[in-house]
């Protein structure tokens, strides 16, 4: 067991390090975020948010800054120093800090991917923001994106690298009044790379939001997505994950229904194969004001090996009467009949197992708007699963 | 050399014995009915000729072209020409129906030597065989199966069959949920598909299919065994006295009456 102090102490010189370029404006709140973390150091499997996904590998090891980083795309990375006082109002207010990797970057953040789409605007090309790693080390990225009301926007994350890594990342996204927002997080890390990241979305009156989490790479990853709702909100949580060999996935989502006539839907599919283990938690708040919520969780699981785990939970936290919500879970294997069905007709075993597995993959596919990330989605697929040992 | 000869074939499924001794042999051209009542072992005879996992061949053999068939993965067979109409077609969401044909055919003609089709090739040959089948062309772009309707799927599976142009056509119960409109659709699908050199071996329990698919033989199935071979007119026969005329009940109602 390490202990918190242990924890603390290779953390605390880049702390102090990043404290001594950090403007006043930015310094309390990194330094509430580093206190937060000092304190409660990693979560353990006691933790129940962290009960299957032991972070020790993380923790146990004292993590150098890694120098070689790159951030592409769209948004501006941001030095805490010239973060304009719009981007300082909204940073650090949607992601919890109660959550020691939220605390840790906030702490520890070199620059901000900042982008803010000024109200009754309609991009027409994605925000795309990638982040590549390379070489041995950590870092934190951070991105923040505002949406102003009755904009509209497509927002594609990806995370990627080469070597042993540890990626925290956190995004944050507001979004205004009836504004439309689709986001997507690709997640094709090394398969060394530990990869924790955290999504929060909060969401006006009658917006409509949409994230898409796929993951497809990392050796250790943990996601955390959320979207706080209001009044007549539309929101969308769907994840793919593919894990094979002895890669760990776990999902956690967290829907809360926070006023009236609000609809949230949820669609998570996992692929396990080898020794990979996958966690799904997916928890649906409906407070108090909350009437007339209609939610629908559903995760699907195809395992395809004996020694693949899937731990499964819905979570339920309902203080409203008038409500609607349903949830199911799904683990299963290839229907052995769809398999002989396909056999019969000339498709050899191999190919019929890889083409069930990819149509199982495909409706969270298709639900992708970007055709370019679509394309290059489907084409990793096509190469995974035609890897895929018989 | 027959086309396909089964030698005293033993089949079971768990423990329980299905086919209890099963001779038959088919010539290349020949039509072959197979009749009986349910639980006869008609739909195991077809599922451990297209090599069905869920049976184990205990005794005997089955040859096509001499070649030894339990041998072979069922895409092998398929690739060797074997066909199966399955009683339940299967519903495959995520796999397009153009998608699934294309690799089959492409598989199967690879193995008989012959160049694969190209997108074109393969859109003009499927547009002629789905005229023949009277279906819509829709069909195509959906899932293998998915929300089609009964007859839609009956429809499909001798649509594959006329694309893939096999050597010996099984047809699982193609009749059973068909409308009269629909069975002559099939029917006349499967007409089409005669020739000297395709063999066919029709699996039903009614006979009402073979007025418009006219058999060269008839084998009456009971209990595993073929206990009655003959000519078209046997179905007929069969359909005058019905299988309690042959001393044949069904399963369940042969345990009523005991």
């Amino acid at each position: 067991m390490t202990t918190v102090s242990e924890q603390i102490g290779s953390w605390l010189e880049e702390f102090e390090q990043q404290q001594r370029t950090c403007p006043p404006s930015l310094a309390p709140l990194r330094a509430a975020a580093f206190a937060r973390f000092a304190e409660k150091g990693f979560p353990t499997t006691r933790d129940e948010e962290w009960r299957f996904t032991n972070v020790a590998p993380i923790a146990r090891r004292s993590w150098r800054a890694i120098q070689g980083y790159r951030i592409e795309g769209h948004a501006t990375a941001t030095a805490p120093a010239d973060l304009s006082d719009e981007a300082l109002k909204y940073l650090g207010q949607s992601a919890s800090q109660a959550n020691p990797f939220v605390a840790l970057n906030t702490a520890l953040f070199r620059e901000v991917s900042f982008y803010h789409v000024p109200r009754n605007t309609v991009l027409e090309k994605p925000i795309e923001i990638t982040y590549t790693a390379e070489g041995e080390g950590a870092y934190h990225p951070r991105v923040l994106i505002l949406v102003g009301s009755n904009a509209q926007c497509t927002i594609v994350e990806t995370y990627t690298g080469k070597g042993e890594y540890f990626t925290n990342a956190v995004t944050e996204i507001v979004v205004g009044e009836g504004a439309v927002v689709d986001h997507y997080k690709v997640t094709l890390e090394s398969p060394e790379a530990f990869h924790i990241a955290t999504l929060q979305a909060t969401l006006g009156r009658s917006a409509n939001f949409s994230s898409h989490s796929l993951s497809m790479g990392g050796g250790f990853v943990r996601n955390d997505a959320g979207a706080t709702l209001s009044e007549g909100t539309e929101a969308t949580l769907n994840g793919l994950y593919i894990v094979n060999g002895e890669q760990h996935i776990d999902n956690h989502t967290v829907i809360d229904h926070a006023k009236p006539h609000a609809n949230s839907h949820e669609m998570y599919k996992g692929i396990l194969d080898g020794k990979a283990s996958a966690v799904f938690n997916g928890r649906i708040i409906v407070r108090q004001d909350a009437q007339k919520t209609d939610s629908k969780q559903t995760n699907k699981n195809l395992v395809l090996s004996d020694d693949a785990v899937i731990d499964t939970k819905p979570e339920l936290q309902i203080w409203a009467d008038d409500v609607k919500c349903t949830h199911g879970a799904t683990i299963g294997q290839l229907d052995s009949e769809a398999l002989f069905y396909l056999r019969s007709r000339g498709i050899d075993k191999q190919n019929a197992r890889s083409l069930l597995t990819y149509a199982f993959a495909q409706d969270i596919i298709d639900r992708v708007k970007v055709p370019a990330l679509r394309d290059s989605l489907e084409r990793i697929l096509y190469e995974k699963f035609n890897e895929l040992p018989q | 050399m027959a086309l396909l000869e089964i030698k005293n074939l033993h089949a079971t499924v768990g423990d329980r014995e299905i086919l209890k001794g099963i001779d038959l042999t088919i010539q290349a051209g020949e039509v072959h009915a197979i009749m009986g009542p349910n639980g006869s072992g008609k739909s195991t005879l077809a599922g451990v000729l297209a090599g069905r996992e869920l049976y184990t061949v205990t005794e005997g053999e089955v040859r096509l072209d001499g070649k030894d068939l339990l041998e072979m993965a069922p895409e092998e067979r398929a690739r060797d020409g074997v066909f199966l109409a399955f009683q339940y077609p299967v519903e495959i969401p995520g796999v397009s129906n153009m998608y699934f044909l294309k690799a089959a055919l492409n598989n199967i003609r690879k193995h008989r030597g012959e160049e694969e089709l190209d997108a074109m090739d393969f859109l003009n040959l499927v547009r002629e065989k789905m005229k023949l089948m009277e279906m819509d062309q829709t069909l195509l772009n959906r899932a293998v199966n998915t929300g089609f309707s009964g007859g839609e799927k009956k429809r499909n599976e001798i649509f594959q069959m006329a694309v893939l142009e096999p050597r010996l056509a099984i047809l699982d119960e193609t009749d059973s949920g068909l409308d009269i409109d629909a069975l002559r659709t099939v029917a006349g699908g499967v007409n089409a598909l005669r020739g000297p050199e395709r063999s066919m071996i029709v699996v039903t329990h009614y006979q009402r299919l073979l007025n418009y698919i006219v058999p060269d033989y008839v084998h009456v199935l009971a209990e595993g065994r073929i206990v009655k071979s003959g000519g078209k007119e046997l179905a007929l026969e069969l359909e005058e006295t019905g299988y309690a005329g042959f001393g044949i009940f069904d399963e369940e109602e042969a345990v009523g009456k005991v």
